[in-house]
């Protein structure tokens, strides 16, 4: 049989919490048997969505789980805080907007790192879901 | 967490040795700079090999970094960009890093000496403190 892993809990705060949050993802998916440049991937898109947590939201939670399969491996991380929300996910989602001053690419650029990118937002809670899938070699 | 930032006569070089907080991040800018105008340094170089993530917060500290430098009239290079880094970056986002990167420090000063030879104010000596202006009529 096959061990899973337990899901990981890492509360976000500050952004001290940031460089937690993308060791533990990192860690996790070595363990699972992602590469080291899915291992980057994953860091840098917990990176975008828990910095996200900090600057917006002011805390919030990223949960990091081993959801495999037989066929396939896969990691699933669920990044959620109670902060505004966000008025406009369309226009979120466009490379380029940012009310913070920032490139405006965490987001977008999440996505296109995920083989899954799911967001639902309102005001008191914004959860974005996100997975790397491969299959088993 | 205090960066040290070594000088090799007019040339500045930092290295990032370890994953770093935001406000860490922000701390080096700031003493980089306040350095690169304290000595009027006409070169500056980032060694970032040691680095497993960089995210668009990262990315765009580096190129505003460079874009100050400039201001202040010194060249600016990155270099040791790893490959899973640069695979992320540009998944997420064409163009991110807007700065100039080299593999090595070695061609990083290379590139600094061409580019200070080519502005053509100043003779860079590595050896100490000591530069030549060339005096314009
Ligand atoms: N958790 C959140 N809560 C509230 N608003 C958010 C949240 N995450 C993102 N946003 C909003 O969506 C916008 C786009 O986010 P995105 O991460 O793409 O860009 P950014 O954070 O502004 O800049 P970058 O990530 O490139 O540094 C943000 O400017 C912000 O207005
Ligand atoms: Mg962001």
């Amino acid at each position: 049989m096959r061990e899973m892993i337990d899901p990981e809990r890492v509360l976000i705060r500050d952004s001290t919490d940031i460089v937690r949050a993308r060791a533990v993802a990192r860690q996790v998916a070595n363990q699972i048997g992602f590469t080291l440049a899915d291992q980057t991937r994953l860091a840098t898109a917990v990176s975008e969505l828990t910095r996200n947590i900090v600057q917006y939201a002011g805390e919030g939670v990223c949960e990091i789980a081993d959801a495999s399969g037989e066929e396939e491996i896969r990691l699933r991380i669920i990044v959620e805080d109670n902060g505004p929300g966000i008025d406009d996910i369309d226009r979120a989602m466009k490379d380029g907007y940012s009310t913070g001053g920032g490139l405006g690419v965490g987001l977008p650029g999440t996505r296109r790192l995920m083989d899954d990118f799911a967001i639902e937002s309102s005001p008191g809670c914004t959860r974005v879901s996100i997975a790397l899938v491969r299959r088993r070699v | 967490m205090i960066i040290p930032i070594l000088r090799l006569g007019k040339i500045l070089l930092t290295s990032i040795q370890q994953e770093l907080t935001d406000a860490d991040v922000l701390q080096l800018q700031s003493d980089l700079l306040r350095k690169v105008s304290e000595i009027e340094a006409l070169g500056v170089i980032i060694d970032i090999t040691a680095l497993e993530v960089v995210d668009s917060f990262m990315a765009r500290v580096i190129n505003d970094t460079a874009g100050m430098a400039r201001l202040l009239g010194a060249e600016i290079v990155i270099c040791g960009v790893q490959p899973y880094v640069a695979m992320s970056l540009v998944e997420m986002g064409r163009d991110l890093i807007g700065a100039d990167c080299v593999f090595n420090l070695d061609q990083g000063l290379k590139l600094l000496e061409a580019r200070i030879a080519v502005r053509g104010d100043a003779i860079l000596s590595l050896e100490g403190d000591e530069y030549a202006r060339n005096d314009r009529p």
